[in-house]
Formats: structure tokens, sequence, C-alpha cells
């Protein structure tokens, strides 16, 4: 776990007075409290934080922040995050988003931010349905699954975030859990100092329309055995004792036992998730709790230049160059004019 | 030959310049209208071109058009052209309509190829007869012969030869003009400065078009346009999508809020995004989005951030655009919105002029959805309106449309450059330490104007929640209380309707005894001008007024209208400005004069619409 320093901030001066209106039992609840205490982790004032969301039970979250927020329209969170953060480059940008936010009608803008790198944290609460409108199926939610809009099973094959974000070139993608608090907020707060576009998938439970649509792997007698958590540096370990292990095998991966089919300590895999080259990256992502552990923590996070600051660089750039002082003084220096008396 | 005529001083003279898409036809005329400026003749342009970049070589379809009006009180690029430069047999036919009946015509006679005359499907081998025209009217220059004898020497292979026939139909036109070619050499220089070997090339060409005008017609005196006087000062030639962008920046300058356009390529309007993305060298940042949706939402993002924010499109765009700006409504931001407007419904025309966005400038949003409604009358009045659209955005908290079309986007005239004090400092109405400090709230808002207060991430104790959902008046967190949201409607209403005390108030020209106005609004302006004038000046008391502020309405607009016998709205659609009006004064009529053809008016339309509805009502 991530060492908490103190910045001078509580997760307190995050947090405003309204209260939270979503369903007890949310898994929503969980996160915003996770997110308030990664931002007192992280230190930025609240002055200088923005939060963004569309629309969704998810989205309403900036309402119970005391930073900026804007709680727009569905879909748009990216697009609107991006021009926040590229007239501003000094403020640290979130945008919240569900899945269906996020990866239905705004798709498009999901994968531009991410292929722009725009720095902004990406919290991405998927649980596989639409909450807000009361229960139909969403891009995440897994072939043949029965909901209002589904009444005979759906007939079409869920987005995966993490290939999504791999596919748009995404250069940081983590993942967490809204029961797992310390992992999740050991991922926002990598996310929020990763420079670039950063994905954090929290896997959020809804109580009411898709209750237990995560438990095979995240209840607490599963957790162990259905999991793994990554961690850069270290040996891909999981199982209530540490016994497993994820090594090699041809172009996969594989889940073994320390000390069985002649497999030790060595064979196992050392996670790296500041490699350039992202195909084991993808594929510990792509692991669904069933064959291999889902794989929580920093996935990947790869340093490439930012949009804004690139836009900030370039605007520099040309300014020093040219040296204009104003808008007439350009018109005069470049265009042909004549003079009347 | 053409035939002897007199020694002729004109007022304004019209050349239309056609060719294929790739003859440089804009270039030719550009350059002609620029020197005439450079003269002190006022200029009017209208490019019309096709929607296909290049169409296939010597068709019908492939034919574009660069039309300019140079000379003393020019307010239009005009009705028909005095003057026909055809570059091939396509471009004759397509264009014939387009000359006056005693008009002249230059055109490539060794364009008149069997496989151009089969492209272009005439009927027989001899265009000139066929299409009726009066060989005396026109001047069939063999110009790929003269270009082979004058680029003998060059170097230059056959294609690049080629490349140099606009610059000799423009040294024919500057000889029948009267100019003298050095103005065309000057701007080929800045052109090719850094290829001096077409430079060269086109420099001798133009030159041989003019000797070759002035030997081969020698008896036929050329024409002189007038001049006309203009107020003192620096003038450049400016576009109106040019002149739109630099309004933004001017408003930029005045504000000190930095300059921040989210768009998408879209026609007539990209021009607007390329020249704010060579503005880096003004700290503009100039962002090309993933959609239009990404473009009106990162112009609210960056708002939000306290940039002046823009968007830019066509109305396509602004249909995808809707829901974002009723969000700005809501969110009571500023967000500036150009529409240059073109032929509609769906894709339509693209590269056509049209007003037929009007409703849904006002009216295309969900829910009560007010805001400010702008058009420009002119190529350079888009400065002066994208100016007051940004000052209004910022001042009154309010999104602002600024409706341009394809017309006045395109077409260009000879601008003076304002000085530096000229404009007014634009009042941000950001949040005081004192309200801070006294507990403001996002939706306070100011008494007398009702415009709420603007603080931007980064001020200390400012930090706030705006957003798509309803807000309580008073404590400005969600509600949906029923009175509450009747009285949030009223106040987004009432906020732009005051707008009204802050814009100028309608004056008609023309006025006095007349019991007829004849109305407009948007890029009409230089036609209904002008037919107003002529109407005028032919003894038919006629007044005009051309609306520049459409909502809210200048404040003494309906009484003003009221005092007249009849109202005339001439609009390029199907009378939805007049519709509007209609609103606002039931029980009076509203005399209609409309066009929705893809094309400006000509002023003999409106002249003729005018006596018309004064005969019969």
């Amino acid at each position: 776990m991530e060492e908490i320093k103190t910045t001078g901030y509580t997760p307190a001066d995050y947090k405003n007075s309204q209260n939270a209106r979503w369903c007890p039992g949310c898994g929503d609840h969980a996160i915003l409290n996770v997110l308030h205490k990664a931002m007192a982790v992280i230190g930025v004032a609240p002055k200088d934080t923005a939060v963004i969301s569309g629309i969704g039970c998810s989205s309403r979250l900036p309402y119970y922040m005391n930073t900026y927020g804007m709680h727009t329209i569905h879909g748009r969170a990216a697009a609107i995050a991006t021009g926040v953060k590229t007239a501003n480059p000094e403020l640290t940008v979130w945008q919240i988003s569900g899945d269906g936010d996020g990866l239905a009608i705004g798709g498009n803008h999901f994968i531009h931010a991410i292929r722009r790198n725009v720095d902004i944290n990406m919290l991405l609460f998927n649980n596989k349905i639409y909450g807000l409108t009361k229960g139909q199926y969403s891009p995440t939610s897994d072939r043949g699954a029965v909901t209002k809009s589904s009444p005979y099973g759906t007939v079409e094959d869920p987005f995966i975030p993490a290939e999504l974000c791999f596919g748009a070139r995404g250069n940081f993608f983590a993942r967490g859990i809204d029961i797992t608090l310390d992992i999740t907020r050991d991922c926002m707060v990598a996310a929020a100092r990763h420079k670039g576009a950063a994905v954090v998938e929290v896997l959020q439970n809804c109580v009411i329309f898709n209750n237990g649509i995560h438990s095979y792997f995240t209840d607490k007698e599963q957790r162990a055995d259905h999991t793994i958590l990554l961690r850069h540096g270290e040996k891909m370990l999981f199982g209530k004792n540490m016994e497993k292990g994820l090594v090699q095998e041809g172009f996969g991966l594989k889940a073994v036992t320390i000390g069985e089919d002649g497999y030790t300590l060595d064979d196992v895999l050392v996670h790296d998730a500041h490699c350039e080259q992202n195909f084991l990256q993808q594929q510990l992502a792509m692991m669904d709790g069933h064959e291999l552990p889902v794989a929580l923590g920093v996935i990947r996070d790869y340093q490439t230049p930012t949009y804004e600051a690139e836009v900030e660089r370039q605007v520099e750039e040309v300014k020093g160059k040219k040296g204009f002082g104003s808008l007439r003084d350009m018109i005069l220096k470049t265009c042909e004019s004549w003079e009347i008396n | 030959m053409l035939q002897e005529t007199n020694v002729k001083t004109i007022d304004k003279v019209v050349i239309r310049f056609a060719g294929d898409s790739g003859d440089g036809m804009q270039l030719a005329g550009n350059i002609f209208s620029n020197i005439s400026a450079g003269e002190g003749n006022q200029i009017s342009t209208f490019p019309d071109y096709p929607a296909e970049i290049r169409a296939p070589q010597g068709s019908l379809s492939g034919v574009s058009g660069y039309q300019v009006s140079v000379g003393k009180d020019v307010h239009t690029p005009g009705d028909q052209a005095d003057v026909l430069v055809a570059m091939n047999p396509a471009a004759l036919k397509t264009n014939l309509r387009y000359l006056k009946p005693d008009g002249i015509i230059v055109c490539d006679g060794d364009s008149f190829t069997e496989q151009n005359l089969k492209k272009a499907e005439y009927a027989t081998s001899d265009p000139v007869t066929e299409l009726g025209i009066n060989p005396a009217r026109i001047m069939l220059v063999p110009m790929t012969t003269l270009l082979k004898s004058t680029l003998a020497d060059s170097g230059l292979d056959q294609k690049g030869m080629m490349k140099c026939k606009n610059m000799l139909a423009l040294g024919i036109i500057c000889w029948l003009f009267d100019r003298p070619v050095d103005g065309v050499l000057k701007k080929l220089q800045a052109k090719f400065a850094k290829k001096p070997a077409i430079y060269e090339a086109n420099a001798k060409v133009v030159r041989a078009g003019w000797d070759y005008g002035h030997n081969t017609h020698s008896s036929m005196p050329v024409y002189r346009i007038e001049t006309a006087s203009a107020e003192k000062g620096t003038y450049i030639d400016v576009t109106g999508n040019t002149a739109t962008a630099w309004g933004l920046i001017m408003a930029s300058e005045k504000s000190g809020r930095p300059l921040f356009l989210g768009s998408y390529p879209i026609t007539p309007a990209t021009d607007i995004l390329h020249e704010l993305a060579k503005r880096k060298d003004l700290g503009v940042k100039a962002c090309q989005m993933e959609d239009e949706i990404a473009g009106v939402c990162s112009a609210i993002g960056a708002s939000y951030a306290g940039h002046l924010a823009v968007t830019s499109t066509s109305g396509p765009g602004l249909a995808l655009k809707s829901e974002g700006i009723g969000l700005a409504v809501m969110a009571e931001l500023p967000l500036v919105v150009i529409d240059v407007q073109r032929g509609g419904p769906s894709t339509g025309l693209p590269t056509k002029t049209e007003q037929t966005d009007l409703m849904q400038a006002l009216y295309g949003r969900n829910g009560e959805s007010p805001l400010c409604v702008l058009s420009a009358v002119s190529p350079t009045d888009c400065f002066e309106m994208a100016f007051q659209a940004c000052r209004i955005a910022i001042e009154h908290m309010t999104p602002v449309i600024l409706l341009t079309d394809a017309f006045i986007g395109n077409g260009s005239s000879a601008w003076r450059v304002p000085e530096k004090d000229e404009y007014p400092e634009i009042k941000v109405p950001f949040v005081s330490e004192s309200q801070l400090e006294q507990g403001w709230k996002p939706y306070d808002r100011d008494a007398e104007t009702m415009v709420r207060y603007w603080s931007i991430p980064g001020m200390d104790k400012g930090m706030h929640r705006v957003g798509g959902l309803e807000k309580d008046f008073n404590t400005s967190v969600i509600s949906t209380d029923a009175r509450n949201h009747a009285r949030m409607v009223e106040a987004r209403r009432e906020k732009v309707a005051r707008i009204a005390r802050d814009i100028p108030k309608m004056e008609p020209m023309f006025d006095e005894g007349a019991d007829t106005i004849l109305v407009g609004w948007g890029g009409t302006y230089g036609h209904l001008l002008t037919a107003a004038q002529e109407l005028n000046a032919a003894g038919r008391k006629v007044a005009f007024w051309q609306f520049r502020y459409i909502n809210p309405l200048p404040e003494n607009a309906i009484e003003t209208l009221s005092k007249y016998k009849r109202i005339i709205v001439a609009e390029l659609n199907t009378g939805m400005f007049a519709d509007y009006l209609q609103m606002h004064m039931p029980g009076k009529e509203i005399l209609r004069i409309n066009k929705v053809e893809g094309q400006p008016f000509l002023v003999s339309e409106v002249v003729d619409g005018v006596i018309s509805h004064m005969e019969n009502n």
C-alpha cells in the first residue's frame, strides 16, 4: 500500500455538506469516500481541483465534492474535461462516468480523450447496468444478460473497458473494486500522479438492478483465489496464502500453484507497469476471474507527452518566434495593406 | 474582334472569373480585387464553388467561379457581370447566365477542343453560335499557344506552363481596366517569395496578357473605374470568416480572457478554425475535436475554466451541438457559437448560402432555453459582430449564437484595420472577494441585469458546482421544486431579454416620408441596401433597416416597425424572420420577399418584390 504522507489536507477538505442521494448500500458511497481520501493523499488544493461528470447515478458525484465541479450532459464528460484541462493545465481534472455514460453514448469522447492523452483522471464506475433509468443493459453487460430492455437476454457482446482503453492507445489503466478501498484509493492516487489520460475502472455493485454481478470474484471467500493485486516490480502472486502465481505459457498467461506441476517461484512473472510494450499488460487486464484472476491495481502506467502540455508548448513556441504584440500588429505584419489618407 | 467603344468611366464593374476548380480562378480574382482596393476602389467578392474538391476536368459540374465588384458605392458582388472570364467551354456554358446582355467575354480559344466540347455537352463544334453569343462581345484568346511561346525558355513542362494560365487572363483584365501590372507583380512576388522561378514565369505571363490586350485590341479604349472616398486608415482585404476569427481575438484582448476554440471541420465554416489554428502565435488555443459535440463541449469546459470559449460550425453541426448549448444556458456560462449558414436541410447545399438556420438558432433546444442570437451583415461586419457576441456572452453570462453565412463568410471586402483603442474593454463579471467572504452562491444574480457572477477554478473559496439540473434560486443546490423551476425559467428569460438595454437601437435609413420599410437581417445587407437606394433614387420612398440583433430585438424595434403602413421582410428562406416579427406584432401584416435557391438575392429581385408589394398592398 502506498505510504500516506501528510499533505496538509484531510478527506474532509474535499467533502461538502450535501447528503449523497444514492440508494442505501450502493457502491458509489464507498467510491466517493475513497476519492475524498485519495485527494487528501494527492494534496492538490480543492480550489485547483475540478470534477467533471456526465449523466447517470455515478455522475451525481461532483455535487458531493467541495471542489470545482460540473455535472454535465450524457456522455460528454470526457470532452468537457478536455476543455477544462486544455484551457488550464494547472488544474487537476477528474472525470466521473459510468459504463453507460462513458462507453455507450460517450464512447467516442472516451477513446479520443485517451488517444489524445489529455491529463485527466477518468474514473469509470462499472456496474454493467443502467441504474438511473432503472435497469437496462449497458455496453458492459455480459452476453445473455436479462434486463428490462433485454427480457430474453442480450444478443450482443460487451465492451471490456480495459480493451477499449488499450485499443485507444491508453497509457494508464488501473482497476479497483468498490469494496477494496485501499486498492482503489491507490489506483486513484497513481492515476492523478500519471501525466496523461488515466483510466481507473472501479467495479461497482448496483444493489437494486444488478446486485452481485461481480460477486463471483469480489465476495470475501472468492476474492483471494479470483483476483490478483498487481504491483510494479513484484511477483504476480495470489491465493489465500499467496501460493498461486501467473506464468507465461506460449503466447498467453497461466495460473499455477507454486510447487505443483514443477512450477517454482522463479517461474512467476514480475509485473512491469512502466513497460512501453503493452501486450502482457493487456493480457493481464483482460483476465476475467474465471480461468484467470481479475487483475487489480495499476496494470499500465507509461509516460508519453500530454495533449495540453503540447498545446501550451506550441503556443509559447510560435508566440516567441513571431513575437506579435497584438492582433493589429499581426495583421499589419502579415497582410498586404494600403493607406487611405 | 471586339467592337470599338468609347472611353468609359464607370462607377463600378463586375468581373466573373470562371474555370475548372483547379484553374486558379480564385487567385486571379483575389489579386484583381486586392489591387483595385489598393487604388481606392471599394470591393465585394463572392466565390461560388462546387462541393467537389476536383470534379473531372472540363466537366460542367467542376466549374468554379469568383465574382468581384470594384468601384464606388459597392455593397454587393453585383447581380450580373460586366466581364466574364471563361477558361474552358464548360465555364462559358455554365456562367453565361451571370453575364449582362451587353457584357464582354474573355475566353480561352485554345480550349475549344473536341474533347472539351464533348465534356461540356455541346451539340456542335461552335459554342459561340450554339450559345447565341454575339461574336463582337467575345475575345477568344489563344491562351495555350500564348503560354507556350511566352514560357518556351522557362524550363517549365506543359503542366507547369498551364498553371500560369490564370495569370494570362488576369493580365488581359488588367489591360481592360487600365490597371498597370505592377500591383499584380508585387502580389506574386509575395506569394512566390521562396520560388523565384515560378514567380518569373507568372510575371512574364501577366505582362504577356497585358501586351496581348494592348497590341491585339489597341483600338478598344479601356475602362476607368471610379474610386470611392473612404475613412482614413490602413486597409486590407478580408473575408468574413477571417474577420470573424479576428473579432474573437479582439474580444479576447479586450476581456483579458484567453481564447479557446473547440471545433470540427465543416463547410463553409472551416476557415475560422484554420485562421484560429494559425493564431497560436497570438496565444489562441484552437482545438480540432473528434466531432461537433466535442467541439461545443470542450468549449463549455474551457468556459468553465475561465476562457473566452467559442465553437464554430454550420447548420448540421449546430443541430449536433444543441444539447451542449442547452447546458451552457442552464449553467449560465459564456459561450459563443458561430453558425456559418449553408443550404439545408440535412447535408443540403454545403457550399451555397442560405438564411435557413434562424429558427434553429432561436429555438432548436429542449426546454425553455433562451439565448442571444446575433447576425453579421457583411464580410467586414463579421469582425464587429464576433466581438459583440463575445462581449454579450461574457458580460451577460450566456451562450450567444452568431449567424453568418456562406456568402459573407467566403466573400471579402476592404476593411479598415481598427486602431488599438477603438474597441471597448469587456467587463468580466467576476465574483468579488467580499462576495466570496460573505458566502457567495453560483446562481446569485445582479439585480439590474439578472447576470450571475463568475468564479473560475483556481479562485480561492470560489469552489462551486454547476450543471444541467435545475438549481434553487436562493441556495443554488439541485431543486425539483415546482415554483422554484418557474422562477428560474423566468430568471433565465429575463436575463436574456435585458440584453436589449445593452445593444444599439433601431434607426431606419431613408425614413423621411416613407410609409414602407424594407427589412432584412444578416448577410443580405448589401443587396437590400442597394435595392433601397435604387428604389429611393427612382422616387419610391422606402425606409430600410437590417437587423444585426435578433434576440433580443433592439428595445424600440417593434414600436418603430409599427409606424409603417407596410413592413416588407426580405430573406433567403421561406419567411423565418417575418414569422418571428409576426409573433411580436400579432395583427400586423408582414409582407415577404423570399428566395431559397442557395444563392444570394439579386438586387433586381428585391426591387421588383418591393414594387410589387407597394402596388398590391
